[in-house]
């Protein structure tokens, strides 16, 4: 049936339906075919800045910077030179072991913490969830040299811990958007589960967490995204190259190959690609949760 | 007897509550005192003293907020990131806006859209900054490659100290994908029959804009003003990328140093702990200030459903 109705419009009219364009005859066609230019010219404004990156990457160093689009000859070996100029593999891992244990951290936390704040009633209990929303507009260079300073006591300056391990006592927003979904369960639910005896703990494990997965989810992708992209913490803690993120290690590569070092582009292009390569690759997969998390920062507003 | 009992055993429930809320919020009450209050009263008290991490802290009362007067680099870099927010925040705005509401006409394809206009705010902003030093570069850059097919003979954007801000400023504009999701989402919530409404009352489609839409939006549109403002005066990663760390060169360590990048340089390249605390206290304030008084104005502009 539904073949049968598709096959029964014409590709007009499934390219206005695409765009969203109702209707037909001249005097609508014209306007939105201005649209439609309008939105591929925004879109390839978009685009370009990549195309020109994979394109630069891939060209001998007396061509990058050259007018062509297509590289000629394709310098596969820029991304052989990254590979022998820098600890690539290293940087790969200590950029997803720090990325996976921030965001798994900050999630389990952060939706502890939550719960505490949703199921709960006591008394203080909104003028200290007050306190955890403002610390959002605290700015961070307010705490960073104490918080320096500590990890430096610790003894823990130049290893991976300072990077994630302070999500262990969660973060005021993602606290605030999974306390959200929490105050949108049903309360019958968790006084049935009471009934049967289940204690607190098993209220958060066996009905809260299982009925909030996705905004689980939502907490894990833009916690790993945070830290795959975060510059500040590996700039003020890591000093080992062993020891670099993929973004450390690219502005590394940055100084050493760039202006005021040995020049050579196409290795810091490539190095560009590979750092920016995975993120997208997960936003492709997790897309609805990234859509999901933006709309639901909106909520505040 | 029975009635006694059922009150003691009340509140043993709620103590019991209250423990157990307790628990679940602990992590959170540690990270507060151990990561964020502490720390306040430590920087405070750091911003009065010297102290380079390797000797004690010495005593110097108000010397450094002295300094913050004296140090000519305290104004300029001020004046680079005020500079910087005052073009970013509002074109980002523009800009974002109207991304959002083409992306509002589009029909099923809309999805790809979003998609495309949300790929530079996934890119790790070193990577963003690496890629634009080459998009803005005056020479072989794409930007003035660009300019120059419709004629237009394009500014030295990493060279000019007039233009450094402004080239900045064009990149943090590639980024807007995160406000443009967030008045997406917005604009699909807005009531089709106001629309429909004010059609039959005879508005055309800008009257309907100014006065359905935004009013319906202003929740969003505040929202996203205070958040760009507070984070527009603290950038730092894609500009220090950019022009600073062993590759600084000459006119863009003037023109480039945004009020986040001295307070870095200050307390991590010159360990100047006591001197950098200052600053952050001295950037605290302005956002307080900068905050508070949207939050009066926005009273009169602010339209909230429901309240």
């Amino acid at each position: 049936m539904a073949v049968i109705e598709h096959s029964g419009r014409s590709p007009q009219e499934r390219l206005a339906d695409m765009i969203g364009a109702s209707g037909s005859g001249i005097r609508q066609i014209i306007p939105r075919l201005l649209f439609i230019v309008l939105l591929i010219g925004c879109s390839l404004m978009f685009l370009a800045p990549f195309a020109w990156l994979v394109s630069a990457s891939l060209k001998v160093r007396s061509e990058v910077f050259g007018p062509e689009w297509i590289p000629d000859p394709i310098a596969w070996e820029n991304y052989v030179k990254v590979w022998e100029a820098a600890p690539v593999l290293s940087w790969l891992r200590n950029s997803l072991l720090v990325g996976v244990l921030a965001a798994l951290s900050v999630t389990i936390s952060s939706a502890l913490i939550a719960f505490g704040f949703s199921y709960f009633r006591f008394k203080g209990r909104d003028a200290l969830f007050n306190l955890v929303l403002a610390t959002m507009m605290l700015p961070g260079v307010v705490t960073m040299i104490p918080v320096f300073l500590i990890w430096d006591q610790l003894g823990l300056v130049n290893t991976l811990w300072p990077l994630w391990a302070g999500n262990l006592f969660g973060s005021a927003f993602y606290i605030f958007m999974i306390r959200q979904f929490y105050l949108g369960l049903p309360r019958e639910l968790f006084e049935a589960a009471r009934v049967d005896g289940a204690s607190y703990f098993g209220l958060w494990r066996h009905v809260a967490l299982p009925l909030t997965r996705n905004a689980l989810i939502v907490v894990f992708v833009f916690e790993f995204k945070a830290s795959w992209t975060d510059l500040v913490k590996p700039l003020i803690y890591l000093y080992n190259s062993d020891l670099f993120t993929l973004p450390r290690g690219l502005k590394a590569l940055l100084d050493q190959f760039g202006q005021g070092g040995e020049l050579q582009w196409e290795i810091i292009l490539a190095a560009s690609v590979i750092v920016t390569l995975p993120m997208i690759v997960i936003f492709f997969l997790g897309q609805r949760y990234f859509m999901e998390g933006i709309a639901t920062s909106g909520l505040k507003g | 007897m029975t009635r006694l009992s059922r009150r003691e055993r009340r509140v043993t429930l709620q103590q019991r509550e209250r423990l157990a809320a307790l628990a679940f919020i602990s992590p959170w009450i540690i990270g507060f005192l151990v990561f964020t209050a502490g720390p306040m009263v430590a920087s405070l008290v750091l911003s009065f003293t010297n102290y380079d991490v390797i000797n004690p802290p010495k005593w110097v009362g108000l010397a450094n907020y002295q300094r913050l007067i004296d140090d000519p680099r305290i104004e300029l870099s001020l004046y680079n990131s005020f500079f910087y927010a005052a073009l970013h925040v509002p074109l980002m705005m523009i800009v974002a806006m109207a991304l959002a509401l083409i992306l509002n006409q589009v029909g099923r394809a809309a999805g790809f859209f979003r998609t495309v206009f949300y790929l530079p705010s996934v890119t790790p902003a070193v990577a963003v900054g690496t890629l634009w030093l080459w998009l803005l570069n005056p020479r072989v850059g794409l930007i003035n490659r660009a300019l120059a097919l419709i004629g237009i003979d394009g500014p030295g954007w990493t060279t000019d100290p007039a233009w450094i801000k402004p080239g900045i400023v064009l990149m943090s504009l590639w980024s807007v994908g995160n406000t443009v999701i967030l008045y997406l989402a917005a604009l699909k919530n807005v009531p089709i029959e106001l629309h429909e409404a004010a059609k039959i009352d005879g508005a055309n489609p800008l009257q309907r804009f100014r006065h359905v839409t935004v009013p319906m939006i202003s929740g969003t549109i505040f929202f996203t003003l205070i958040v760009n403002i507070i984070s527009s005066l603290q950038v730092f990663t894609e500009v220090y990328t950019m022009f600073f760390g062993n590759m600084r060169s000459g006119t863009a360590s003037s023109a480039g140093l945004f009020y986040n990048i001295y307070l870095f340089r200050q307390a991590f390249e010159f360990f100047r702990m006591g001197y950098a605390s200052a600053m952050a206290w001295l950037l605290f304030i302005i956002i307080m200030i900068l905050t508070f008084i949207q939050l009066r104005v926005s009273k009169r502009w602010v339209y909230y459903e429901g309240a």
